[in-house]
């Protein structure tokens, strides 16, 4: 069934009977060309380019629990491509634009809002290393645009400029950034991979891999053995406990991050806004609640839920860049759990184990990355080759000394 | 979170500074055959447990002690929190 508004207009007139469930839930086959682990965001996107990009059909989705309920769900919403390096970039840039056209694309409203995103400076030296940025970014063919403190003096003109310890020198702007409907992003990818005929079984969770002779031949569920050409892991935030299973150990960390949004409020912020001096980013739903966080807790954590200490560090965030925040109220705070990688950056690779594909590493951006992410790991599983903006995310690099750090604080994955 | 210091008693969390799994006590010798497997296996591959996790924690805003935390990683509960020091010469480390 496409949507559309004629679609909405007619069954607004005949009773809204004719509306039907948007995938369906069937029971898992004995044996699919690929198999894919979690139903989040990037799982679901894998299939759905799979399907779509490269005519791979007989595909199943495998999720522990129901569909998109990890972070595609838990995250604070924000797009953009606006990072460094050659590893990174063009990927991020690749996924902008697969984010601009996704609508149309998959024909589900996901409320795709290119309503800009600031990141603020603070000092000299900070404003170099957000030109070298900007410069970085539009080589990779996005767009960034330095703004001085007067322009952001009319434009922003809540924000705290002359703040004894952090004053606001200006901002690096990229105004193709902005805020999605995360889960309309899961149900979106979902149907379009299922009327093409993917399988999206829920409530069956993989416990053990079925490797003869270094090959992966399938799964073992809790909903019986299924046999797969190959298997592909997309379950970031679990990475190493559905890996050991295969018996890998992975460069990754798992981590918990927070989230916040306030009671709804009249519209105040335009696009989404980065503090530079800590670790705070704030937005605006159409619900009119202001949706932020900052820094991950930093110790290990399945929990989904994190502590008061952190709440302290992000508050004081919002109040040093925009002391109006003090006035709103904590509506909601929740965490979600993030593979945090060794250099910060993700993987698409294959492993060591033939038929055994990876994706995860994700730190705490992998939400902006879905598109990119499952088209990526899309090509990667249908023609054994990364795609040309994957091709730095693989699993040896810290063996073979590519690591892609974007803040250069080596090996210890809580600082990035 | 409160960890229980052996010597200090209970404390914050947010006292310390948090660098992660105890087998970072456990630096591989450097002039072993397979130093560059087993320095990469050091530096960058974890467990990650879901469950009891031995970590390391640094007291930095008390006695700048370096402590070993047993910690649930789906509770957050602490059940253990011994010396760094006497951890490492259980291990065979002379100091």
């Amino acid at each position: 069934m496409r949507y559309s508004a004629f679609r909405i207009f007619r069954e607004g007139l005949t009773g809204n009977k004719g509306w039907k469930p948007v995938w369906r839930e069937p029971e898992p086959k004995s044996e699919y060309d690929i198999v894919i682990v979690g139903a989040g965001g990037h799982g679901l996107a894998t299939a759905y380019y799979l399907a779509k990009e490269f005519g791979l059909t007989n595909v199943a989705v495998l999720e522990k629990g129901w569909l998109g309920s990890g972070n595609i769900g838990r995250n604070t919403t924000i797009i953009r491509s606006n990072y460094l390096l050659p590893g990174n970039e063009p990927f991020y840039e690749f996924s902008l634009k697969l984010w601009e056209g996704l609508e149309q694309d998959f024909n589900y409203n996901a409320m795709v809002s290119q309503r800009s995103i600031l990141n603020l400076f603070h000092t000299d030296a900070q404003r170099d290393a957000f030109v070298r940025r900007g410069n970085a970014m539009i080589l990779a063919g996005a767009d960034a645009e330095l703004a001085d403190a007067a322009q952001l003096r009319r434009e922003l003109p809540f924000l705290d400029f002359d703040n004894a310890r952090f004053p606001i020198k200006g901002g690096l702007y990229q105004r193709r950034g902005g805020t999605v409907r995360h889960d309309a992003v899961a149900w979106g990818y979902a149907r379009g991979a299922d009327a093409r005929g993917v399988d999206i079984i829920q409530n069956c969770e993989v416990t053990g891999f079925d490797i003869e002779n270094g090959t992966c031949r399938g799964v073992q569920t809790t909903r019986g053995a299924i046999r797969a050409k190959k298997v592909a892991v997309c379950v970031a935030g679990s990475s190493s406990r559905v890996m050991e299973k295969a018996g890998m150990r992975l460069p990754i960390e798992s981590h918990v991050l927070q989230a916040f949004v306030t009671e709804g409020l009249k519209p105040v912020l335009p696009g989404v806004i980065t503090f530079g001096a800590g670790h705070f980013y704030v937005s605006q739903s159409d619900k009119g609640g202001l949706v932020f966080g900052g820094d991950i807790d930093g110790y290990n954590s399945y929990a989904q839920r994190g502590n008061l200490p952190v709440v302290e560090d992000v508050a004081e965030g919002g109040m040093a860049i925009m002391p109006m925040i003090g006035r709103a109220r904590l509506l909601r705070s929740w965490g979600g759990i993030m593979d945090m990688s060794m250099d910060g950056s993700p993987f698409i690779d294959k492993t060591h184990i033939g038929g055994l594909y990876f994706n995860g590493g994700w730190c705490y951006g992998g939400f902006k990355a879905t598109p990119a992410s499952g088209f990526c790991y899309a090509h990667l599983l249908a023609r054994d080759t990364p795609h040309p903006t994957a091709t730095q995310m693989r699993l040896d690099r810290f063996m073979t000394g590519n690591m892609i750090d974007e803040k250069g604080q080596g090996n210890q994955p809580n600082l990035h | 979170m409160i960890i229980d210091h052996p010597l200090l008693g209970p404390r914050d969390a947010a006292e310390f500074v948090y660098l992660g799994d105890v087998s970072l006590i456990d630096r591989p010798d450097w002039q072993a055959e397979d130093a560059m497997q087993r320095f990469h296996e050091y530096g960058y591959l974890r467990d990650n447990p879901a469950g009891l996790h031995r970590e390391l924690w640094y007291h930095e805003q008390g006695d700048r002690s370096w402590l070993v935390v047993t910690r649930d990683t789906v509770t957050h509960e602490i059940t253990s929190v011994e010396l760094a020091r006497d951890v490492a010469r259980q291990r065979g480390r002379s100091k």
